[in-house]
């Protein structure tokens, strides 16, 4: 569904108290923005570069150190299996720590800027059930 | 002719004509979807992206069925069962990859763009040669992707009719062919997003029961599973521990690093998965979908662990082999053992329900894929280079009905050649051309302030040009027995992924572009979609 347009500068509720009418119109300057964007980054940028740096950990290790993933640790099942499962758990494990992160420290900005700078905030039916 | 494949062709006669009627009815059912949705396609945001209506749970499944394709469920599957442990670095390449789609992807996608990649590049960028660029590598991706599917199917008809079937095998490719085309004409991006609803729920119940019954053939000890596909390899130990594929010599051990490489950073360039984000409401829909498809494709791949060590253990590499060289059919094989052997009632109906599945599976991806590369095709390409913006909705939209017929085509005609090839390794060359042409330039519109039109276009081309000629001038292409070309050799590049070194090319190219060409990035359009990227401000 496309969202409805608004014009800048028109909060529908009013909630706003346009002090600087400026700041209205430039939302990349809004304090609020900044504080948003850079709560991103230094989430998405640090953790996408650690589990990448361990995933290739991983496949290096495959590669080039075949005894210590050789070795068994019980039964039939060595390092490598483990190391191998152990990817899997950590991606569910950043899946749902960004889940959490962006629910609590993205999610209210974002409403907050759009409310501030936009049109109201879009809730479909289909997403009230979510 | 082996004796083992005369028991299945044999056995092949039994569950033929039930696997065509249960694939019937799966045919019948999806295209049922398929006009209904189609009836409720009016304008180019319904075509393509299904009216951006769905949730992030539906989506999420729709995301699974997209990405468990041929590939994944018969090639990895083969992949362990011939070679062992390696195989399972596809697997947890293939999950792994999710976590750039969700961190750096997803959201600022669907906040930016509109129906297509391209879309996103555009935004701040001259459109024309962006857009061709972007449109040309989605189409490449695409096709790429699209053999690997054609080549599974390739290899269940050929399971299914006997060796003999060379002419019926052709006519089912044809079938599958016009059978995609039609969903994709008819049902738009609204009916294949319901067909692969259905088709992921179909293939996760599938791979969830035969999982099932390979544990309980070692009362849920997954260590006597392993000591048992160990053994019934011939190789020992051997087969648990990385290296039995690509631990040989040097050159493999980096033919390793570069497909761990192209595995990981290919998914969030893929053009059939990125249109995805477009079919909800907001970014946050799309974070939930792909937090769904995290959960449901990691489950699914473990699944595939216990089937590729269950079809080693079980129907043994020596049957595998005699069947499909490269692995294709180890699952549907295993489902045979699992009913009781080949041969049995129990057999003929658990490999009729397998193989339908798999058909289903080939059947929905083909559809995602056609309609990615048309749409892109339409919307990139005729609508805004060739006719300058000035095509109305329906000429785009009838445009996108015609590439995808053209498409349908070439996908048939390049399938008659590439069954000796191991389906996921195909599908790795297609992530080794979207983490080379797709992701760098994705990433640098996304987060680099100075990227400039030259940098999109010089990454764009050098990624695609690059990996597409190291592919063509590797082992996969000619040189050895299970090239596409056996009989003749020009391959000199060592390795058969490209990955290694055309992605650094892509990014280096992408770099470079940027800071030797003369203009200059601008800073208010940058800005502006960094506000819509983030908060969803001006999003379609």
């Amino acid at each position: 569904m496309d969202h409805p347009h608004q014009q800048p500068g028109s909060p529908p509720d009013g909630t706003v108290t346009a002090t600087d009418p400026a700041q209205l119109e430039r939302p990349e300057e809004d304090r609020e923005f900044r504080g948003l964007r850079a709560s991103f980054r230094s989430f998405a940028f640090p953790v996408t570069l650690g589990f990448l740096l361990w995933y290739l950990l991983y496949v290096l290790l495959s590669c080039y150190a075949h005894d210590f993933m050789a070795a068994k640790l019980f039964g039939h099942i060595n390092v490598a299996l483990v190391l191998g499962l152990l990817q899997f758990a950590s991606t569910f494990a950043i899946a749902a720590w960004y889940a959490r992160f962006a629910e609590r420290r993205l999610d209210p900005s974002a409403a907050l800027l759009r409310e501030r700078y936009g049109r109201p905030t879009v809730v479909t039916p289909w997403e009230a059930g979510e | 002719m082996t004796g083992s494949t005369l028991t299945l062709a044999t056995a092949a006669g039994d569950h033929r004509a039930l696997t065509m009627t249960l694939f019937g009815v799966f045919v019948l059912a999806t295209l049922g979807i398929t006009v209904w949705a189609g009836r409720q396609t009016k304008d180019a945001a319904d075509f393509y992206a299904g009216g951006r209506g769905f949730t992030g749970f539906q989506n999420g499944l729709a995301i699974s069925g997209d990405y468990m394709s041929a590939a994944s469920f018969l090639g990895i599957a083969g992949v362990i069962a011939l070679s062992g442990y390696d195989g399972f670095l596809y697997s947890i390449g293939f999950l792994v990859a999710w976590l750039v789609a969700l961190l750096l992807i997803a959201e600022p996608l669907r906040n930016s763009g509109r129906y297509t990649m391209a879309d996103v590049l555009a935004f701040r960028m001259r459109q024309r040669p962006v857009r061709t660029a972007a449109g040309i590598s989605t189409i490449v991706v695409s096709v790429f992707y699209l053999l690997a599917q054609m080549i599974g199917a390739g290899s269940l008809v050929a399971l299914l009719l006997g060796i003999e079937g060379d002419a019926a095998k052709r006519w089912t490719i044809v079938g599958v062919g016009a059978l995609m085309v039609l969903y994709v004409v008819v049902g738009g991006m609204k009916g294949t997003t319901w067909v692969q609803i259905v088709k992921a729920v179909l293939l996760i119940a599938g791979a969830a029961l035969m999982t099932v019954l390979v544990l309980a053939k070692y009362d849920f000890n997954p260590s006597s599973l392993l000591g048992a596909a160990a053994h019934a390899s011939g190789k020992g130990d051997a087969f648990l521990e990385p290296g039995l594929k690509y631990g040989a010599t040097g050159t493999s051990k980096l033919d390793f690093v570069s497909l761990g490489l192209a595995l990981v950073l290919g998914t969030a360039g893929l053009p059939h998965i990125l249109v995805r984000f477009y079919t909800v409401p907001t970014a946050k829909a799309a974070r939930k979908s792909v937090l769904w498809a995290i959960g449901i494709i990691g489950v699914f791949y473990l699944m595939t662990l216990a089937l590729g060590f269950g079809a080693a253990a079980l129907v043994g590499p020596r049957t595998i082999k005699a069947s499909n060289a490269a692995g294709n059919t180890a699952a549907p094989l295993l489902a045979q053992q699992l009913g009781g052997g080949a041969g049995s009632t129990g057999g003929a109906i658990l490999l009729a329900v397998i193989s339908a599945v798999a058909f289903a599976t080939i059947l929905a991806v083909v559809a995602g894929l056609t309609l990615a590369s048309s749409a892109s095709f339409a919307h990139d390409i005729y609508a805004n280079v060739i006719r300058r913006g000035r095509a109305g909705e329906r000429e785009e939209i009838g445009s996108a009905k015609l590439a995808a017929v053209a498409i349908g085509a070439i996908a048939i005609l390049l399938s008659i050649f590439a069954d000796r090839l191991n389906a996921a390794a195909v599908v790795a060359l297609a992530f080794a051309v979207a983490a080379s042409a797709n992701l760098p330039t994705l990433l640098y519109s996304l987060y680099w302030k100075r990227f400039t039109t030259v940098g999109a276009v010089s990454s764009v081309y050098a990624g695609l040009i690059s990996s597409v000629l190291l592919v063509i001038f590797s082992s996969v292409v000619s040189g050895t027995p299970t090239s596409l070309f056996p009989h003749s050799d020009f391959h000199w590049f060592p390795l058969e992924n490209p990955g290694l070194v055309s992605i650094p090319i892509g990014f280096l190219a992408g770099w470079l572009g940027t800071v030797l060409s003369k203009q200059s990035a601008d800073p208010a359009k940058y800005a502006e979609l960094e506000v819509r990227s983030l908060t969803g401000l001006g999003a379609h």
